[in-house]
């Protein structure tokens, strides 16, 4: 299937960019297994680490055991016996020897939390302001809305993450700390403790979807059909949210499932911000140690995330619009 | 009700006709001016005319003389602020201008119901045709879903779709535009309005389902008995179907009366030049439509005078520069017949009888 | 850039911060055990001191270990924190001050007994040290754990490896996961469960300091899976993991199995042990200063954003400068022209103005002006100033006699090297070049990426003669803070490699060479450590290494830790065995 392919196409690409790359760079095999020793980068040591790594084969070869891990898993050997990784393995760290696939088992939930919370914050926040504002444009509403998505856009999450941090743990500590809760432990834990973070993430949502939403609905409303249904005599409230939000959305759904499934894997300053251990805060990590098989690993979960929320969008999309349905 | 009092002593109005019994709609010096940032558009800038039950008027003019705004004025939906909507509409003794906007939404759709131009546009896409029909329906009548349905399946079946009981459940976009304008009519006509106003309700269809329409519409005004406007740039389209017609340009009425006589003794140059760039069946195929020259006036800037005076061919015809002076008034020019040119009525006739009326 | 914009942001806030808190008040409570302590107070006592059991110490970082495995790591902290749930057979002792740089017997009875050509070690194990699941630990898993830790590169290759280069057949030993007779490397014997004998290839009188590394804490082979051991690790120690997450932390509760009677330095007072990995360096200076957390286990000091906010506040009193245990010096490349003339050397030994160098750094916060190689936190240092200038600002007199000694009486140009991405390198080498040039002497600075500056650009010595590298920026700290520890890798001509070598002078001196070999051989420690001392002064008769700044680190101790000392011997950081906390 497609997305099959361009998953594929995404690893291929990835894997050129850390081995060949560098590679045709004029990096020798040698140089890459050095960054993996520690800092007593002995030739013993590197040699040793260069063939456990199988950095001493093709770059071709190396692709097609990641191939084939991912589909049948793996034997490693980083310790008395060799350990099978099983399918899907994506390998081992170049970097701590430690299966990448478990460690992104326990990051994918941290990343997924914010993503859904900061979602569904910056969703209805974002939309009700864009309605508002449509509605009442040019008055201080609408002007004191667009200016806060204004300051939204254009403050860095560092920043906002930054200021809310220093304020609410530290100067006026309502939180005691900001952290990972699962929510299969405590599911009101879980939601206090990522709040803020989902709040600095979500603000930056919010004023783009206030923007979007407000742009929608103003051209929603001046559609013919918004004046069918006011001269059907329906009220205006009925007018506003069934035949205008509903068509004003459907951008929005397209734009939600991308902004969505590419956060899962980009939140990193969020995650650096509060210190949390997610997926994006874990690549960067790893493009740091260019830990290959971790990059390929956040890599394929990131862009998975991104096609499987476009599938979802697509199916979304055709439940809205009925001309897509049938063409 | 003060206001209802103040129409039955009947105000001063020189131009307005007066009220008999039977007019159902009745509007006095409608105007409706729009704020925009070039200035103050002038719409609809005093416009007066009555509808009678079971009649048709027909509101003719070129895009941007203000029919649409006015039908829509008629129908209370100029909501934005800075439209400025004054003057009277009275509907079966009901004023709409002054009325609670929520009372005149109580009355769109089950009084008053409207056909628009495109129905593809005018329809929501995401929804049923039969939904979209029902909620028109039940907004007005407290019926359960399944009895909406059934009417909305009676109503599509009247309208002449074929079908009806599969097609409730089709979208805007699987009809074609014939049938999307029926459904439209259906979904205006499910609620037994006693006006009914068309907006260029054939001028996205071809010629031969154009006349289906009007047929439609016909047949279902005579059996509902409805008041009917019929709003169109083509006197073609009106000239069938018409009892009274108002011709309007630059946001005002230029001639109005029933419409035989304005069609057989048209009094202001503007109407001949309707009739001029009007096809008809009876004119010789080598002839050519004449045109009205020139381009419809800035609703801004009216030209001082007679608004049509730059494109009328006859402006220096009255004495003293009047025509680009002093704004002629409707004076009536038959039995219920008006007319708003400084031309006097022989001027008129003659050069409609020698000049105009042979090359038609 | 975006480190850059990051730091913009992260100072803007906290200008915002302190603004809301000066706004707020200084209105803290003086919970705990009070005593804030003055500042540098933890440099020679233990501050807060307290025998009060229970508690929770919390540690946070803003990075992650190489590895917590004591077998796979080369971090200063980690050998410092792994003393928790790792005994090794010697540690440093828990102590403040100088006494903390002293060698005392830990998992062993006693210090090694070595015999008189420093050659063979023997370690006696205490009796009754058991792991966490109740085993006895004895010197085979001793043995083990260095073989697992030094020979074994494809799996667990984070760690140093001298026992490997000392050990007598170390190289040809392939580790126990490729050989896997039941002997092992057999110049480690285990004639007993209790004694484990090492035989070295050459005289080494640093042993007991080598045996005090993380690599000597027991592993039982049977449960030693690689580089997954990480994840389980057997605990000899009185704390065992309760949880290890890779890469975010770990939590450390108190291991039954520990017996303080076979225990006598640790005196283990926190009930449980906390570590978070990736914490951002702000918010660990935060939870310092709002006492959310016992200390920073990098042990490297608050952010730069932090700096300015603790030295002037009311936190001044919680701080610790102390020296990190590394010098930061330029080398004078030996094969490099002029510097292959002594006098050319000492006219830049006589030039710089080493005050504008260490002000252009950071000033005091940064470290103190260095004149020896040996930083004074590493056992032979010795004070001395070859050349002693006012105020340390050079002197330019001395320095054109020198260049006229040297022929170049009106200067010359050279190349000085420096790590783009290590900004205090960077002002550094700029202040040099401000200041040569008072005296004639052009420098040109380059700048090589950290990542590869040993392995492709200064540590090459054919890049550096065809590139006419004269001078290089470099700093060292040593692996064990004894003379040896920090001079052998990077004065020794054994030490210039053709790729990735340390001797970035290309000194090879037979003189210092063989001084250092004496000295290593000596088992007179009084002997061994003054000749450390005298060994830096050759180095800088030599000329060719020119100290810049001792390094330090500014610690910040929040009120509720107890027992805060900082040890020399890891590197200026607070020792993680004493350190317990009132909440």
């Amino acid at each position: 299937m497609g997305a099959v392919l361009l998953l594929l196409v995404v690893s291929a690409v990835t894997f050129a960019i850390f081995f060949l790359v560098p590679r045709l760079g004029g990096q020798t095999a040698d140089q890459l297994a050095t960054q993996y020793v520690g800092k007593d980068a002995n030739p013993e040591s590197v040699a040793a680490i260069k063939k456990n790594l199988g950095l001493d084969q093709p770059v071709y070869e190396q692709f097609w055991n990641f191939l084939k891990g991912l589909v049948a898993g793996a034997d490693y050997r980083f310790g008395p016996e060799a350990t099978h990784c099983g399918a899907p393995c994506f390998g081992y760290s170049f970097k701590s020897h430690i299966e990448v696939w478990p460690q992104l088992e326990q990051r994918i939930p941290v990343s997924f939390s914010l993503a859904v919370g900061a979602a569904a914050i910056w969703l209805i926040s974002g939309v009700t302001t864009g309605v508002i504002s449509a509605l009442r444009k040019g008055k201080p509403i609408d002007r004191i809305s667009m200016f806060i998505a204004l300051a939204g856009v254009s403050l860095p999450i560092f920043f906002t993450g930054q200021v809310l941090n220093a304020l609410f743990v530290y100067e006026i500590p309502i939180w005691d700390s900001i952290d990972y809760v699962p929510f299969t432990q405590n599911p009101a834990e879980w939601a206090w403790h990522l709040l803020l973070p989902w709040i600095s993430l979500a603000f930056l949502f919010s004023a783009l979807y206030a923007r979007l939403t407000r742009a929608g609905m103003l051209e929603t409303m001046s559609e013919d059909y918004i004046r069918t249904a006011r001269a059907k005599g329906l009220k205006e409230t009925t007018v506003v949210t069934k035949h205008g939000l509903r068509s004003a959305l459907t951008p929005i759904v397209t734009i939600f499932g991308m902004d969505f499934g590419t956060l899962v894997g980009t939140a990193v300053l969020t995650e650096t911000v509060f210190s949390l251990q997610g997926i994006g805060a874990y690549s960067v990590q790893a493009i740091k140690d260019n830990d290959l098989p971790i990059v390929m690993g956040v890599t394929l979960v990131a862009a998975f995330f991104i096609v499987f929320c476009n599938l979802v969008v697509d199916l979304v999309y055709a439940a809205i619009d009925p001309r897509v349905r049938y063409s | 009700m003060s206001k209802l009092d103040k129409a039955a002593l009947g105000e001063p109005d020189t131009v307005a006709p007066s009220v008999p019994d039977d007019v159902f709609l009745s509007v006095r010096d409608l105007r409706i001016h729009f704020d925009t940032d070039d200035g103050l558009v002038k719409s609809v800038d005093g416009v007066s005319f009555d509808v009678r039950k079971g009649k048709t008027l027909g509101i003719v003019g070129e895009s941007g003389s203000g029919k649409s705004v006015t039908s829509l004025g008629v129908m209370g939906l100029h909501r934005s602020a800075r439209a400025h909507v004054s003057g009277e509409v009275w509907l079966d003794g009901q004023e709409l201008i002054a009325a609670d906007a929520d009372e005149v939404r109580r009355l769109r759709g089950r009084k008053m119901a409207m056909i628009f131009q495109d129905p593809l546009s005018a329809m929501h896409p995401y929804y049923s045709v039969g939904h979209q029909i029902v909620e028109a329906y039940r907004v007005h009548n407290d019926v359960s879903k399944k009895a909406a349905r059934q009417r909305a399946i009676e109503m599509l079946d009247r309208v002449g779709i074929p079908e009806p009981a599969k097609r409730v459940d089709g979208y805007p976009h699987e009809f074609s535009g014939g049938m999307r304008q029926r459904a439209m009519i259906a979904m205006a006509l499910v609620n037994n309005p006693e006006l009914l106003i068309a907006d260029e309700p054939t001028t996205a269809l071809d010629v031969t389902v154009q006349a289906q329409i009007l047929d439609l519409i016909h047949d279902l005004q005579k059996e509902f008995g409805s008041a009917v406007i019929m709003i169109t740039h083509d006197l073609g389209v009106v000239a069938e179907m018409a009892d009274d017609l108002l011709v309007m340009y630059g946001g005002r009425c230029v001639e109005r009366g029933p419409a035989e006589d304005v069609f057989s003794e048209p009094r202001h140059p503007y109407t001949w030049g309707l009739l001029g760039s009007m096809p008809r069946m009876d004119r010789e195929e080598t002839d050519r439509l004449i045109p009205i020259k020139g381009a419809p006036p800035s609703l801004i800037n009216l030209p001082s005078g007679c608004a049509f005076n730059p494109r009328c061919p006859y402006a220096d015809i009255p004495k003293d520069n009047v025509t680009r002076t002093v704004r002629p008034e409707l004076t009536e020019v038959g039995g219920s017949h008006w007319a708003a040119c400084h031309m006097t009525q022989e001027q008129r006739e003659r050069i409609w009888t020698e000049e105009i009326a042979p090359k038609l | 850039m975006k480190t850059r914009r990051v730091t913009a942001g992260v100072a803007s806030v906290l200008a915002l911060s302190l603004g809301a808190a000066a706004c707020g008040g200084g209105g803290d409570d003086n919970d705990g055990n009070g005593g804030n302590g003055k500042k540098d107070a933890a440099l020679t006592s233990i501050v807060n001191p307290s025998s009060k059991k229970g508690g929770t110490v919390t540690y946070e970082h803003s990075d992650v270990p190489d590895s917590l495995d004591p077998g796979n790591t080369y971090y200063g902290w980690v050998q410092n924190f792994s003393r928790l749930y790792g005994r090794t057979l010697t540690t440093f002792k828990p102590a403040a001050g100088k006494e903390g740089l002293e060698v005392v017997p830990d998992l062993a009875e006693g210090l090694g007994k070595s015999s008189p050509d420093a050659k063979t070690w023997t370690y006696k194990l205490r009796a009754g040290v058991k792991f966490q699941d109740g085993t006895p630990v004895t010197s085979k898993d001793v043995k083990y754990a260095i073989e697992r830790s030094n020979f074994a590169p494809e799996a667990l290759s984070n760690g140093p490896t001298y026992f490997k280069s000392y050990l007598e057949g170390g190289d040809k030993y392939q580790g126990p996961y490729k050989d896997k007779s039941a002997e092992g490397i057999k110049s480690i014997e285990t004639p007993d469960d209790r004694t484990i004998v090492f035989k070295l290839k050459q005289p080494f009188a640093d042993f007991d300091y080598l045996a005090t590394f993380s690599q000597t804490a027991p592993v039982p082979k049977a449960k030693d899976n690689g580089a997954k051991y990480v994840q389980n690790i057997v605990s000899s120690g009185p704390y065992q993991f309760q949880s290890y997450e890779e890469g975010r932390g770990a939590t450390l509760v108190r291991n039954p199995q520990w017996d303080a009677k076979t225990d006598p330095i640790r005196k283990a007072l926190p009930d449980k042990v906390t570590i978070k990995f990736k914490v951002n360096q702000v918010t660990i200076d935060n939870d310092l200063l709002s006492n959310k957390i016992t200390a920073d286990a990098a042990g490297t000091g608050v952010a730069p954003q932090t700096q300015p906010k603790v030295l002037a506040g009311k936190n001044a009193g919680q701080t610790d400068s102390s020296y990190a245990g590394a010098t930061q010096y330029i080398a004078l490349n030996l094969k490099v022209a002029p510097f292959d003339n002594i006098h050319c050397r000492k006219a830049v030994q006589w030039g710089l103005d080493k005050q504008s160098v260490l002000d252009a750094m950071g000033g005091t916060p940064k470290g103190d002006v260095a004149t020896t190689l040996l930083p004074p936190s590493v056992n032979g240092y010795t004070k001395f100033d070859t050349y002693a200038t006012e105020g340390h600002k050079g002197n330019a007199a001395k320095a054109k006699e020198e260049l006229k000694a040297c022929g170049k009486p009106n200067g010359f140009n050279t190349i000085l090297t420096a790590r783009s991405d290590r900004p205090a390198e960077v002002a550094q080498a700029t202040a040099v070049q401000a200041s040569l040039k008072k005296i004639g002497i052009n420098v040109e600075i380059k700048q090589f990426p950290a990542g590869k500056y040993f392995s492709n650009f200064a540590g090459v010595p054919s890049y550096v003669h065809e590139n006419k590298l004269g001078m290089l920026s470099m700093a060292w700290g040593a692996d064990w803070p004894t003379g040896y520890g920090f001079l052998d890798q990077i004065v020794n001509g054994a030490a210039i490699k053709p790729s990735g070598g340390n001797n970035l002078m290309e000194l090879d001196d037979p003189k210092i060479n063989k001084a250092l070999t004496d000295a290593i051989a000596n088992t007179d420690d009084a002997a061994r450590t003054k000749a450390w001392g005298e060994i830096d002064k050759m180095v800088l008769d030599n000329a060719s290494v020119v100290p810049v700044v001792y390094r330090k680190n500014l610690l910040l101790r929040p009120q509720s830790a107890t027992n805060v000392t900082v040890t020399q011997a890891y590197l200026g950081m607070y020792d993680y065995l004493l350190m317990s906390s009132s909440k």
